[in-house]
This record gives structure tokens, C-alpha cells and sequence, in this order.
């Protein structure tokens, strides 16, 4: 059995529910070799919960963590989602549907920071809020003053967060590109929580960050788990991963 | 969710020219939403800007359909329409911003006059308010506003590429098509003009429809990719997924060539 989960209690419908996920690639550039990486994978996720994935490198934790963020297509199974405009199974939604979905209610943490050239780390943050809850856009763009009002708000929010994690105040004006990778990371990490989500995907969310900003990371989580996130992680840092996992779930 | 905005099916065109059988685009099919920025992707003479022409009304396709709903709410079959019509519309509801910012400019008149000649086209005729728009619409572009009575052919080609926006987007369009407009021009001032784009598609929810050759350019402004070969749509999807775990040979094949996609 790979994947199975232990835990079988009734009650509300959990706020994921993966069922018999498959998930291979096909390398054609390598004569069409297959790799098959996810197979009848299946676990619950329940609101306020943080899940750990487990199993050694190369089984399929941060493929899994793409498919539910809708990076990686599913070949079979099923991601069953309780968004917030109701139930949708992410593996076969159509891609507007997933757009929506990471505007509110998906949130992804990734190891690595994309951002545009030139955008301030501020702004990389704030825009996450603005593009949660966008203005009606002919008031948008008619008033720049109403715009610049909206973005300075959602600026001061990013500045709590980055103060938080302790980010140095010189930085947050500066694009993000040429940072350190505990800077960026924290900036993804920013980005990542700023607006609260309904299902939260952390894949090695300290990696790269020292002990005290590792403290902050699991405040944050404690703190979106009292919020009723649920949340799928990878930690290699057992410290963090006891601090704030309520369960694991094998892989491969 | 926001309902349908152009619906593109069956579309497949054969230049006359064209010696062999060979069809420029085949087949085609393409839903646009608003407030999307899809990305046409795919190497030289893969389609992409045929297709994008024929989307355009610019070129007739020799089979299949372009519908647009149009701000009253009627669907609109693109290439029935009369030549006037489609003028109308080119100049009012839609945008295009070409490779060639000379092409989508008039480069002898004033930068000012660029951007009014639309708003003109919509009836506004107060030279005052004409002259403020234009100001206020330098500004969101990031041209100095004391060049408004240069021509741009004083202009460099970033700055003419982001007039050429401006005169686009000033009257409020609700589909913007753009040809490679990043290409040729400096990585630094790609880097701006892809910031700006990003910056104005979000705040008027505009749909955009960008062809390039870029994966770079797909990845940081479209939400959705069409992978182009050979005139064939070979596969469409999220930018991310479209990228990150290509189905097709031929977009895996494009999306390891390139250094950091």
C-alpha cells in the first residue's frame, strides 16, 4: 500500500481528500522512457490540520505538492477540495477554475522565488492581496490615486510580515532577484501567508533560514492552523516538522 | 467565473502562395476570458502569427471561425463582419500592439497626438482633456511627459514600444492582441516593458493575447500557453503546467533548450 492513510474518523468532510492520485512522466527526449512517481496515492487533509509527507527523495513529495497547486497535471485519481465557492476536485478543473483558486484559496511556498525584473520585494507581496480581492477595474485604473491608496494598504500588511521575519528594511524596496536565498525565502514565505488560505502548501519552507527565523515560520503556521488552513508540507528540519505536523503521510 | 470573450474554432489558413498543401495554421481552437493574458508560443514560422492575424481580422482565414462578444453583449462572427465594422472595432473594443513599434505608431506627429488619436476616433475633441489623457497616460507608460510634442522618432525603441501601448490601451480596450512586442530590444528594457504589461492587463482586466518566442516572457505574464509547431495548437494548458511538465515531445523539446524558462 503506498500512501494510505491511518486515520478513518467520520464528521465533516475533510478540506482535501486525495484518492487513488497517479502521476508518471513520460521523457520523450529520452526515447519515451516512463517514470512513474505517484501510484494510488490517497490521505485526508481536515481544516486546522498540518499534514507532513514523508519517504525518501525521489518519491514524490513535491511532485504530489504540484499537482494539488495544478503545476503538474494528474494522470488518475482525484483531489477533492472544499474551496471557498464549494467542493472542486483540483485534478480536473478546468484552468480558469484553478486560477481563481490560487487567487484566495490556494497558497504555494515554494523552495525557490519567481518574481517579474524590477518589482520591489514589497510590491511581490502586496500584490498577492490585491490580486485576492481586485478593485472593480474601471474605478482601477480611472483613479490612480484610489490605486496607489489600495496598494499602499496592502503594503503596510507586507511590512508587518517582513519586520516579522526580519527581513532587513533596506531590502524591501529592492527587487527580490539579487537577494541571498534566506531572503528570498523569506519573501516567498511573506507572499505565501500574507493572505490568509484555505489550503497551504509548504514545500521546505526553512531551508535556508537560521534558528530564529525558523521560530518565526512555525509561529506563522501555528497561527494559520488556528485560522482553519489546512496544510501540506515537506520539512526536512524535524525540529520544525515536530513543532507544527499533527500527522505524516508515507509516500512510495 | 467570467464568461467567454472570444471563442476561436476550427481556424486553419492556407497562403495562396503557399506551394505545397501546407497550412500556415490548422485547425485551431482558442477560448479567451477577460482578464486573461494568454501567450502563443513556438519557434519561427510555427503559426504563431498567422494565427494571431487571423484572430486579428487582418488576415481571412481559408476555413473556421472567430466569435467575439462585444461590450453590448452580442457575439460577433469576426471575419462576416464588413470591413468598416471591422475597423470599428479594431479601433475601439480591441487593440493591437505590433513587433515594429513604427508600424503601430504615426511618426509624424507628436507622441501626444499618438495617444489622442484614438480618443479622438471616440469623439472627444477638447484639446484640454485630449492633452491630460495623453499626459496622465505618458506617465503610467513611464515617458517623460515634457517629450508630449516630440515625435517618436526621437524616441528610443523601448519608449516608442511603450507609446505604442499607451496609444493602444487609452481607450480602454478589452482585448489587446500583441506581436513579439519585447522582441528586439534590450533584456533590460524587456524586463520594464513586461513589468508595465503585467502592471496594466491586472489593473484593467484586460485580456491579452501575446505571441512570442520567449519562454521567459510566457512564464512571467500569461496565466495560459498555446505550444505552436508546424501550425498545430500541440498543447495548451496553465503557463506553469505547460512548462513544468510538458506533455507534448515537441514542448519538451522547447522547454530544455532554453537556459532558465
Amino acid at each position: 500500500m503506498s500512501g494510505q492513510d491511518d486515520r478513518t474518523d467520520a464528521g465533516a468532510a475533510p478540506r482535501l481528500a486525495v484518492r487513488g492520485l497517479a502521476k508518471h512522466f513520460t521523457l520523450h527526449l529520452r526515447g519515451g522512457a516512463r517514470r512513474e512517481v505517484l501510484r494510488d496515492t490517497a490521505f485526508d487533509v481536515r481544516a486546522g490540520e498540518c499534514v507532513a509527507l514523508a519517504g525518501a527523495s525521489g518519491r514524490g513529495k513535491s511532485t504530489l505538492m504540484k499537482c494539488l497547486f495544478g503545476s503538474y497535471g494528474c494522470d488518475a485519481g482525484s483531489l477533492r477540495f472544499e474551496s471557498s465557492a464549494g467542493p472542486v476536485d483540483i485534478a480536473s478543473a478546468t484552468p480558469q477554475h484553478l486560477l481563481a483558486l490560487r487567487r484566495r484559496d490556494i497558497a504555494y511556498v515554494s523552495q525557490f522565488l519567481r518574481a517579474v525584473p524590477r518589482v520591489p520585494a514589497l510590491d511581490v507581496v502586496a500584490q498577492r492581496l490585491l490580486d485576492a480581492d481586485p478593485a472593480p477595474p474601471s474605478d482601477d485604473l480611472d483613479d490612480d490615486e484610489a490605486h496607489a491608496r489600495r496598494m499602499a494598504e496592502a503594503r503596510a500588511v507586507a511590512h508587518v510580515l517582513f519586520a516579522r521575519l526580519n527581513l532587513p528594511p533596506a531590502l524591501w524596496e529592492l527587487p527580490p532577484a539579487t537577494f541571498s536565498g534566506g531572503e528570498q525565502q523569506r519573501v516567498n514565505i511573506a507572499r505565501g501567508f500574507v493572505q490568509p488560505a484555505r489550503l497551504l502548501l509548504l514545500d521546505e519552507p526553512t531551508a535556508s533560514l537560521d534558528a530564529t527565523n525558523r521560530r518565526v515560520v512555525i509561529e506563522l503556521i501555528h497561527e494559520a492552523k488556528a485560522q482553519g488552513a489546512a496544510i501540506v508540507g515537506i520539512f526536512h528540519d524535524e525540529e520544525v516538522r515536530d513543532a507544527v505536523a499533527d500527522r505524516r503521510v508515507e509516500l512510495g | 467565473m467570467s464568461e467567454l470573450l472570444l471563442r476561436v474554432r476550427g481556424l486553419s489558413h492556407r497562403f495562396a502562395s503557399a506551394r505545397d498543401e501546407r497550412f500556415a495554421v490548422c485547425d485551431a481552437e482558442l477560448d479567451l476570458f477577460p482578464g486573461e493574458v494568454v501567450a502563443i508560443v513556438g519557434e519561427s514560422g510555427s503559426g504563431k502569427s498567422t494565427l494571431l492575424n487571423c484572430i486579428a481580422g487582418r488576415i481571412a482565414p481559408t476555413r473556421g471561425h472567430v466569435h467575439y462578444r462585444d461590450a453590448g453583449d452580442r457575439w460577433l462572427d469576426v471575419h462576416a463582419l464588413t470591413e468598416r465594422q471591422q475597423r470599428v472595432l479594431a479601433r475601439t473594443e480591441w487593440g493591437f500592439v505590433e513587433q515594429n513599434a513604427s508600424d503601430g505608431l504615426r511618426l509624424d506627429v507628436s507622441a501626444g497626438a499618438n495617444i489622442g488619436e484614438r480618443l479622438m476616433g471616440h469623439g472627444e475633441r477638447h484639446y484640454g482633456r485630449l492633452r491630460a489623457t495623453a499626459q496622465r497616460w505618458m506617465e503610467r507608460v513611464e515617458l517623460d511627459t515634457a517629450r508630449i510634442d516630440d515625435s517618436p522618432r526621437a524616441f528610443s525603441g523601448g519608449m516608442r514600444q511603450r507609446l505604442q501601448i499607451a496609444r493602444n490601451l487609452v481607450t480602454r480596450p478589452r482585448l489587446v492582441l500583441l506581436d513579439e512586442p519585447t522582441s528586439g530590444l534590450d533584456v533590460s528594457v524587456q524586463a520594464r516593458l513586461l513589468d508595465l504589461m503585467r502592471t496594466l492587463t491586472t489593473r484593467m482586466h484586460l485580456c491579452a493575447l501575446i505571441v512570442t518566442h520567449d519562454l521567459g516572457v510566457a512564464r512571467l505574464l500569461a496565466q495560459r500557453t498555446l505550444v505552436m509547431r508546424h501550425g498545430q495548437v500541440v498543447e495548451q494548458g496553465l503557463t506553469d503546467r505547460v512548462l513544468d511538465d510538458p506533455q507534448h515531445p515537441y514542448t519538451q523539446l522547447l522547454v530544455s533548450s532554453v537556459v532558465t524558462p
